[in-house]
């Protein structure tokens, strides 16, 4: 998982992510999860909003960086490698896929097929129906820990493990169990390594 | 312990470790999650403080004044207009000469109302009194929030620790948390020789007639410049129990030889730092962090400085009307030097304007294709400015 750098010796390999949601609907978790699952399977991580004030229901942002090398840049993601979109209707809004990596993946929340979101060119689509499997295995249609497994299964960047453990760091008793095996269920619905070579330069 | 966690929460836990007695502060973005933390660590019994809430910023500095000159370690946090709402008690608290540490979260200052980043709040307040130190990283704002504690209380003089506002206290990054043990063997029990007690009485704040406010002036500024040699130690005590240190009063990195040096304060260093290594082909660049803004390490800056032919000063905030506070302030001080170097004074990164890798080219070839800059709008879109006003 390396960005550029190939005529230098050292390789900044970093991965960046950025979580298309909607204000209230967890995505600053959901990013500091993902974060805290790489931190903990021993890589250099970053996570953190779209700065300034947030609004319920309005479209928001989270971001997060995974590397093998320490991360010492403040500035924002302008060009991910992925897309995490907590809710399918965020497709119309302008400029959602902007910077985007040409060839980049993009989970998006949705029980359509990936085809049927052809307005995205130029990027790799995966559909999950996270709020349906939040439904399901939490009872409640929060689609965070579906799409967080099935990204972390699609591009292989860490152990599903690594993820139960993270959960396991906010949750506990009966909804960590629920969640756990919501993660496996939701990384088996997906082609796990599909996203291995994105982020590759 | 190694953890990955936000800024805020970080340093909240930090703050914790310092065992403050009176907490006092009025939630504004993006301070906010300092204080809420601190207030959950008191609900949950890990905390034994007086978490006093007040109506406004004012309050809650006068709150902690309080608190300290009667014999509390307290604390507070805030931001933008809450600071500016703070600024009278902030010179009181100094003039008092009473240790006290304050969390900015750095952030504009309207109008126009932003809720973003930039310093322009603490830089209003550089004259208050006030030992000002700037943190690059979270990992400093937790190890400078403890020394701040050390530095205030050893000095009698506030301290003000900046963080940049979101850029850091909203970020999650993996930063190496102190154990209480460690923190209680830097920091003895808070001890205030001028508390005020009913068994001896003593007044403080009282008129000072002309005849003596210059020299209570001129003993504050002497005990801030005195100060600088409280920060190196505390820095060094620090790193001697740790093995992390700050940077004292500045710190710099990059090849030794190197002819251009750019100076910042704040979080944009580590900015600089990775686009150094994203743009190899650039000219070797030393980057200068100025932690202590106040007292001003003048000598500092004139070795760091020292073989630079030209050195970029890049500030988050102005004073309009005249231009860089902080470059006009580095401009004077190696002005003392035999041959200093061109001084290129630029603002970025106001009220949250993003500072890419790329700012690193870019200000290189700035300066290479043009002369010196008294001071000057990096990153300026003049197609959103009407005609008239360029």
């Amino acid at each position: 998982m390396c960005v550029a750098q190939k005529h230098q010796e050292r390789c900044i390999l970093m991965v960046e992510i950025r979580i298309n949601g909607r204000g209230g609907q967890g995505n600053v978790v959901s990013a500091y999860i993902l974060a805290q699952a790489a931190f903990a399977s021993g890589r250099f991580v970053q996570a953190f909003p779209s700065f300034g004030p947030e609004r319920r229901g309005a479209p928001v942002a989270a971001f997060v960086r995974i590397s093998d090398l320490p991360i010492r840049r403040h500035c924002q993601v302008l060009h991910p490698a992925f897309l995490i979109m907590q809710d399918e209707a965020l497709i119309h809004v302008p400029h959602v896929t902007e910077g985007l990596r040409p060839g980049g993946g993009v989970l998006i929340n949705s029980a359509k097929a990936a085809g049927e979101f052809a307005t995205l060119p130029g990027c790799r689509i995966v559909t999950i129906s996270a709020t349906r499997l939040g439904e399901q295995f939490l009872g409640r249609p929060i689609p965070n820990t579906a799409l967080l497994a099935a990204f972390v299964a699609l591009t292989g960047l860490l152990p599903l493990e690594a993820l139960d453990n993270s959960l396991s760091r906010r949750f506990r008793d009966a909804t960590l169990a629920n969640n756990q095996k919501l993660v496996h269920e939701a990384a088996s619905r997906v082609d796990a390594g599909a996203w291995k070579d994105i982020g590759n330069a | 312990m190694r953890e990955a966690i936000e800024g805020s929460a970080a340093i909240a836990q930090a703050v914790a470790f310092c065992r403050p007695q009176v907490i006092a502060a009025y939630p504004i973005t993006p301070q906010t999650h300092i204080v809420e933390n601190l207030a959950k660590f008191i609900a949950e019994g890990r905390l034994s403080a007086e978490l006093v809430s007040v109506e406004s910023e004012f309050s809650a500095a006068s709150a902690v004044l309080g608190a300290a000159v009667s014999g509390s370690r307290a604390y507070t946090a805030s931001s933008a207009q809450g600071i500016l709402l703070m600024t009278e008690v902030l010179y009181n608290i100094a003039g008092l000469r009473i240790p006290l540490v304050l969390t900015c979260a750095n952030r504009a200052v309207g109008a126009p109302v932003s809720a973003w980043n930039d310093q322009q709040d603490s830089m209003a307040v550089r004259d208050a009194g006030w030992i000002q130190l700037y943190c690059a990283d979270n990992q400093e704002a937790v190890d400078t929030t403890i020394q701040a504690f050390r530095i205030a209380e050893r000095t009698e003089l506030p301290v003000m620790v900046c963080v940049d506002g979101y850029a850091l206290t909203h970020t999650l990054e993996p930063i190496e948390l102190p154990t209480q043990e460690l923190v209680d063997s830097f920091l003895p029990p808070y001890h205030f020789a001028r508390s005020l007690d009913p068994r001896n009485p003593i007044s403080i704040g009282n008129l000072v007639t002309p005849e003596y406010y210059t020299e209570a002036r001129y003993v504050h500024h002497r005990a801030l410049e005195r100060a600088a040699d409280e920060i190196v130690a505390a820095d060094r005590a620090w790193a001697e129990i740790c093995g992390r240190e700050c940077g004292g009063l500045l710190a710099f990195e990059g090849p030794n030889d190197a002819r251009v040096g750019i100076l910042t304060l704040g979080s944009v260093f580590g900015t600089l730092a990775d686009a150094r290594e994203e743009y190899p082909g650039i000219p070797r660049v030393k980057l200068i962090k100025l932690r202590a803004m106040r007292p001003f390490p003048i000598v500092a800056i004139q070795r760091a400085c020292h073989g630079l032919d030209d050195l970029i000063v890049l500030e988050r905030a102005l004073s309009p009307g005249a231009g860089g506070i902080v470059g006009a302030e580095v401009r004077a001080a190696l002005s003392e030097i035999p041959t200093p170097p061109r001084v290129h004074n630029f603002a970025v990164g106001l009220g949250g304007r993003d500072m890419p890798l790329s700012i690193l080219p870019r200000l290189l070839e700035t300066i290479r294709t043009s002369g010196p800059t008294r001071f000057n709008f990096f990153d300026l879109e003049l197609n959103k400015v009407a005609e008239e006003d360029r």
